[in-house]
């Protein structure tokens, strides 16, 4: 009788888990306008700024600008359009190389050439050469759809932060159109601004606490985790912007959670991708947290890394310019 | 007034109440500080917690509040480990109450003042404080290993002894409790030098935060080191006390005493050498074999004890027999049951981790490599609790069906959830992001069905101890009397040898 007792809760735990159990793919959300123009910048004014969790004023000594909202789908899907068209990228199968060559594997996808990273032969250094580099994969998880070459933004998610997108891929975007990925300095920067109370410069870009209305992130209980279950989606760029959002009879109330900048999405979403090459090792670095992290990956001074090569659900980019 | 002063005396001046207060603190902390993090925030429960007892938690000091709530979680750890050595290793009676009230007064201190510090507004003070009880657990630290010293000559064993010996009749366990003894007291001033830089050229920082970092400091070396050496030289103490209770001996014991002592050396000398030798962990790997050999030699022997003492009455016992005989008490069997369910979940991801570091796990993300090795050794620490407390619960005689159910649901649940979280922190390897909800639901709930059932079982048995204080001839009273006897026994037995040695001399100078 116990035996049968201890099965039946495990079975029923195990029936419960798989019951919630829904890829990211599987539903589809509805399409939801937060009225911001996704191609606006903003201008950062050189001077000082609390750096890190230990807030070491550190100088930027030059103006730039940086994207208010991170690259969108349906951006992302005219860059491809337009990118294709001029004969510098092509789609096709490619080799994906890593572990200096220990591990390759092939991809079908959109790729344009990149001239490679130096290479000093340090420790755990991974060499990344010339050639071609997928900039997306035509996987589970893309949102752009494709017709031979021509590439379109899934409506449904056509103003949300483009994913599953390589750093060579956000690389080429920002480069084609004379921009750049910004630096990891120059994203703090802009992502908490100047302000120190104490000793602490923001650990938000909104300020000192967060809350689940403040940011997409891990059990933030926001729409999409009851769609999605708790891991959740991403939302559309610029959607806590202090508004109350009515969908399918449901009302859901975000907090304006702009940098001090004006920056949406800067922590929660996605993480994005960072233009530093770390010499004698080329992982790329990533900020802001997303919508699989903890609300402790969220404070501004915490990164994440990979290959340049990867993607992810949960990876997206903006661009900067001087 | 009297019935007060019994259970005060119980609890605070024999060492099986020491031992309970200890444990009691340690699970009072982790009830009220496990509210903050994992599904009890997303319950909402932190906040009521934060607000009913009035945390400050400042965003930029999360990583220093975590620091200092392992090291006061750790300090009652030590102190547990302690009090069992100072109780089943020979030692004079004055030399383990010394050792045991300085250890007292040094953890609560550190503990308490730890934890204020840390998540109630940075009093300086009370930092100082917390210093001040990490010295008095260091300082009792060094009285362990004074009392320890293997060579004092009434401590030496007998030719033909079956426990390990050496040629001149000293006694390798003790040896080897001497050697971890000291062994941690060096790599607590390993971690106490480097920890005086903080804020001066040194900042505070998670081991896993820094894993991609290109270059690592003297001083973040320096700690790395420390805490990973203190983890280890935990599960060398409890493997030795619970070799102790199983009464470990014969030919096993005697290899595993001396290769325990070249592990302890080699593994500490391996982690502090990070800080300045490129192959530090040529020396790490070797140490580590020679350490989990004797833990090895242990589950056999200790198995092997089991099956034969559970099947002496029958003649020829069948291997249904025999299993059934292993299995009988999950107390005993579990202690080393939990070793050798370490391999898959610490030991094996962390030879796997090394040996495909390149290829696939600095192919993912930084945050998915995080998850792994703090998920390894957080596994680590939670079987090295789940062993004190198997220990434990056997000393506050649990018998019969509840020794049963109380062993059977550690071992499994423990299990269960510490098989998740390895799952979990692999997943990558069988599955992609896109993907991984299924994975990520399923084995969360069995994490926090694991340990929710061990959680909820160790409060019931906590729950009896408190009541049973309450209670005039309570397992208290047992113990303390039990205790009494022996202590009385212990100190009569060295009052004589004190009386003898005093008319030996004054024999010699009447001469």
């Amino acid at each position: 009788m116990k035996r049968i007792a201890f099965s039946l809760i495990f079975m029923t735990l195990i029936a419960a888990a798989c019951q919630s159990a829904s890829s990211i793919n599987a539903i589809t959300p509805p399409y939801i306008d937060t009225g911001i123009d996704p191609d606006t910048w903003v201008t950062i004014p050189a001077g000082e700024f609390p750096q890190g969790q230990e807030s070491h004023m550190t100088m930027i000594d030059y103006d730039y600008q940086i994207m208010v909202t991170d690259v969108t789908v349906e951006q992302y899907a005219n860059f491809l359009n337009e990118v294709v068209a001029a004969g510098d990228a092509r789609s096709g199968e490619f080799e994906v190389v890593v572990a200096n060559g220990e591990e390759r594997w092939t991809e079908e996808g959109v790729a344009g050439y990149y001239p490679g990273d130096p290479f000093q032969g340090a420790k755990h250094e991974e060499e990344i050469t010339a050639g071609d580099k997928l900039y997306v994969s035509f996987v589970d998880g893309l949102r752009i759809t494709h017709d031979g070459d021509t590439f379109t933004a899934m409506p449904e998610y056509a103003n949300h932060p483009m994913t599953m997108v390589s750093w060579f891929g956000a690389n080429a975007y920002c480069e084609y159109y004379g921009y750049r990925l910004p630096l990891e300095l120059e994203w703090e920067k802009a992502a908490r601004g100047t302000e120190v109370v104490g000793r602490d410069g923001y650990p938000f870009p909104w300020g000192y606490e967060i809350h689940g209305n403040n940011a997409n992130y891990y059990s933030s209980f926001d729409l999409f985790e009851k769609m999605f279950g708790k891991l959740g989606n991403t939302t559309p760029v610029g959607f806590y912007d202090g508004r109350t959002y009515e969908i399918d009879g449901a009302s859901y109330e975000t907090l304006d959670s702009a940098s001090p900048y004006g920056l949406y999405d800067m922590a929660g979403n996605v993480w994005q991708w960072m233009g530093d090459d770390h010499p004698d090792q080329h992982y790329r670095m990533m900020r802001g947290g997303s919508f699989y992290s903890y609300e402790v990956d969220l404070r501004v001074w915490k990164e994440n890394s990979a290959g340049p090569q990867h993607y992810d659900p949960d990876l997206g980019f903006r661009c900067a310019r001087d | 007034m009297q019935a007060l002063t019994k259970r005060f005396n119980y609890l605070f001046r024999s060492t099986r109440g020491l031992t309970l207060v200890a444990i009691a603190m340690v699970a009072l902390v982790t009830a009220i500080w496990g509210t903050l993090s994992g599904p009890m925030v997303e319950w909402g429960i932190r906040d009521i917690t934060v607000k009913t007892l009035g945390m400050e938690l400042t965003q930029a000091d999360r990583e220093g509040r975590i620091i200092m709530l392992y090291h006061t979680i750790a300090m009652a750890i030590l102190a547990i480990e302690v009090y069992f050595i100072t109780e089943i290793i020979p030692m004079k009676r004055h030399e383990q109450v010394m050792i045991n009230s300085i250890m007292t007064v040094g953890y609560l201190t550190a503990m308490i003042f730890g934890l204020l510090f840390a998540y109630f507004g940075h009093n300086f003070a009370f930092h100082g404080l917390f210093l001040v009880g990490q010295s008095l657990v260091f300082f009792a630290g060094i009285l362990l290993a004074a009392a320890l010293w293997p060579w004092k000559k009434e401590y030496r064993l007998p030719k033909g002894s079956p426990y390990a010996r050496s040629k001149k009749g000293i006694d390798i366990e003790r040896a080897a409790f001497f050697t971890m003894a000291v062994a941690t007291l060096l790599s607590a001033m390993w971690g106490a030098v480097t920890g005086s830089f903080w804020a001066n050229g040194h900042e505070t920082f998670l081991a896993e935060d820094l894993i991609r970092h290109p270059g690592h400091t003297a001083l973040q070396k320096a700690i790395i080191g420390h805490l990973h050496i203190m983890v280890s030289l935990t599960a060398v103490a409890i493997t030795l006390i619970v070799g102790r209770w199983l009464d470990f001996k014969g030919t096993l014991h005697k290899w595993a005493m001396p290769t325990m002592i070249f592990g302890i050396i080699t593994l500490t000398a391996g982690a502090l050498s990070v800080v300045w030798l490129e192959w530090a962990h040529t020396i790490i790997y070797v140490g580590a074999v020679f350490v989990m050999l004797p833990a090895l030699f242990y589950v056999i022997f200790s198995w092997d004890k089991l099956i034969r003492e559970g099947t002496a009455d029958i003649e020829k016992p069948t291997f249904g027999q025999k299993i059934a005989a292993l299995l009988r008490d999950p107390l005993k069997f579990g202690s080393g049951w939990q070793m050798v369910f370490m391999n898959f979940t610490v030991s094996g991801v962390g030879i796997f981790m090394a040996i495909r570091l390149e290829q696939i796990f600095r192919v993912w993300p930084a945050r998915e490599e995080r998850i792994t090795l703090t998920g390894h050794w957080h596994i680590l620490a939670a079987l090295i609790a789940t062993i004190i407390i198997m220990y434990y619960a056997d000393l506050s005689g649990l018998k019969g069906k509840k020794r049963q159910w109380f062993g059977w649901i550690l071992i499994i649940a423990s299990d269960i959830a510490f098989a998740s979280a390895t799952v979990f922190s692999m997943k990558r390897l069988f599955t992609d992001a896109i993907n991984q909800q299924p994975v990520v639901n399923t084995t969360m709930l069995l994490i926090d069905f694991g340990l929710g059932a061990i959680l909820v079982m160790f409060a019931m048995f906590m729950g009896w101890r408190l009541y049973d204080l309450f209670r005039a001839k309570g397992q208290w009273q047992k113990e303390f009397s039990a205790e009494i006897k022996i202590n009385a026994q212990a100190e009569l037995e060295e009052q004589k040898h004190k009386m003898a040695q005093l008319e030996a001399a004054l024999k010699e100078a009447s001469k």
